[in-house]
């Protein structure tokens, strides 16, 4: 019983996971894709936060009175990956506008099709 | 759960919102498993930054999906094969809270005992962020200073501040606007708060960065980009963020001429403790100096082209 409330943590974010990579995989819209994985993304973002927990553990502050903190190393590699996750997100939106400039669609089937002809031609 | 609405989901506006709605919760989750700084930049980035942007995309992009001519079937059958294959991998996993993981074996006992002596800053994990592992903030400054660079590749900023006070997109909205205009000066305040005092309490460079353009952000939103970049000219922002990763970088310079290694803060002053404040407070207003003008730079990327058609 013990063991399955100290995994459950885990199970929650192989599922988040499994939700952005289908979506990712199985979704032909380029901006769905992209949210497919910011989930995903998320995901990895709670797994190593889940880590760094330890149990009675305080937030890693110093003060006077906590003695037992969480461990500080997933926190920091975290937050600078949440930042730099936006700057690239913001890339890959940057793309997806672009190819709507181009083909004129984000839809994954349309691009393909619009390609298929410029090779036959 | 707010994930499998977003995912069913084809209006793309209501898959946005729920994505804001989602990092606000995962920013909870964070507060309850003791990363406040991490809950503080999800909270900033995932429900600020992140919903602006693809709302921005979103109108430029079109707000339906079609309906995927595919079938579902293989492709949830290979999710349910690897989420099976991983579940299996997580049985010998050290359960959540157990204080004997090894991931809490091997640098993060000293980080935790030394930190307070070596460093001088409460915060363990500004400690560790500017000054334990200084090189990899250091990379990842640079890596949104790239990330900005590429955007403005692909977009291009198109100045609009040669123009005429642009009529406000949002006349009609008395109350929005005067709600606006009381929360900027508030969310500006905090946001210097957040920067300078992140050796202390929850907060540094890179949530002060992402709370000071969310500011600025909300006020181009509501009040027109124009009058936005009449206060920051984009060709400025770009110094600004140049600047920043040359702070960065110019402070390791420092120390590496004044003896130590490169980063090592303790040259910067004859007290190694002050030597540290120094360092910290000048690599924390570097990054937050990047941040904010990268931020800025993109959302001016993306709303300057939606006079296009």
């Amino acid at each position: 019983m013990n063991s399955i409330l100290g995994l459950f943590n885990y199970w929650i974010v192989i599922f988040l996971m499994m939700t952005g990579f289908y979506v990712v995989i199985a979704q032909g819209n380029l901006v769905k894709k992209l949210v497919g994985l910011g989930l995903f993304q998320a995901s990895v973002f709670l797994l190593y936060i889940s880590m760094g927990k330890v149990e009675g553990g305080h937030a890693p502050i110093i003060d006077a009175f906590n003695r037992v903190y969480s461990n500080p190393l997933p926190h920091v590699l975290i937050l600078t990956a949440i930042v730099v996750g936006v700057a690239t997100l913001a890339v890959g939106l940057a793309l997806i506008v672009r190819i709507q400039d181009a083909y004129g669609s984000v839809e994954e089937d349309d691009i393909q099709a619009h390609d298929n002809e410029a090779d036959s031609d | 759960m707010t994930a499998i609405a977003a995912i069913r989901q084809r209006d793309l506006f209501a898959v946005v919102m729920l994505f804001g709605i989602y990092s606000l919760l995962t920013a909870g989750l964070f507060m309850n498993l003791d990363a406040v700084d991490v809950a503080f930049t999800e909270a900033a980035v995932g429900a600020g930054t992140t919903t602006v942007l693809m709302l921005s995309t979103l109108r430029l992009t079109g707000r339906y999906q079609r309906r995927s001519s595919h079938s579902p079937l293989l492709p949830l059958l290979v999710v349910t094969v690897t989420g099976a294959a991983l579940v299996y991998g997580t049985l010998d996993a050290p359960l959540l809270g157990d204080p004997g993981a090894p991931a809490h074996q091997h640098v993060a006992p000293r980080y935790i005992e030394s930190g307070l002596k070596e460093v001088g800053t409460p915060n363990l994990v500004t400690a560790v962020l500017a000054s334990y592992r200084g090189y990899d903030t250091l990379g990842e400054t640079l890596v949104i200073f790239t990330a900005g660079l590429a955007v403005l590749l692909l977009l291009g900023v198109t100045p609009c501040v040669s123009q005429r006070p642009q009529a406000e997109p949002l006349d009609d909205q008395a109350v929005l606007k005067l709600v606006v205009k009381v929360l900027i000066p508030l969310v500006l305040l905090y946001g210097l708060y957040v920067q300078f005092h992140g050796d202390y309490g929850a907060g540094g460079g890179f949530q002060a960065g992402v709370i000071f353009a969310t500011g600025f952000v909300l006020y181009g939103l509501v009040f027109g980009d124009g009058n936005v970049q009449r206060v920051l000219p984009p060709h400025g922002l770009r110094r600004l963020a140049a600047c920043g990763v040359l702070l960065y970088g110019g402070v390791g310079l420092v120390s590496l001429f004044r003896g130590g290694a490169f980063l090592d803060y303790d040259q910067l002053a004859t007290d190694p403790i002050a030597g540290q404040h120094l360092g910290i407070f000048l690599v924390e207003l570097g990054v937050g100096l990047n941040v904010f003008a990268v931020v800025m730079l993109i959302f001016f990327a993306f709303s300057s082209r939606r006079g296009e058609p």
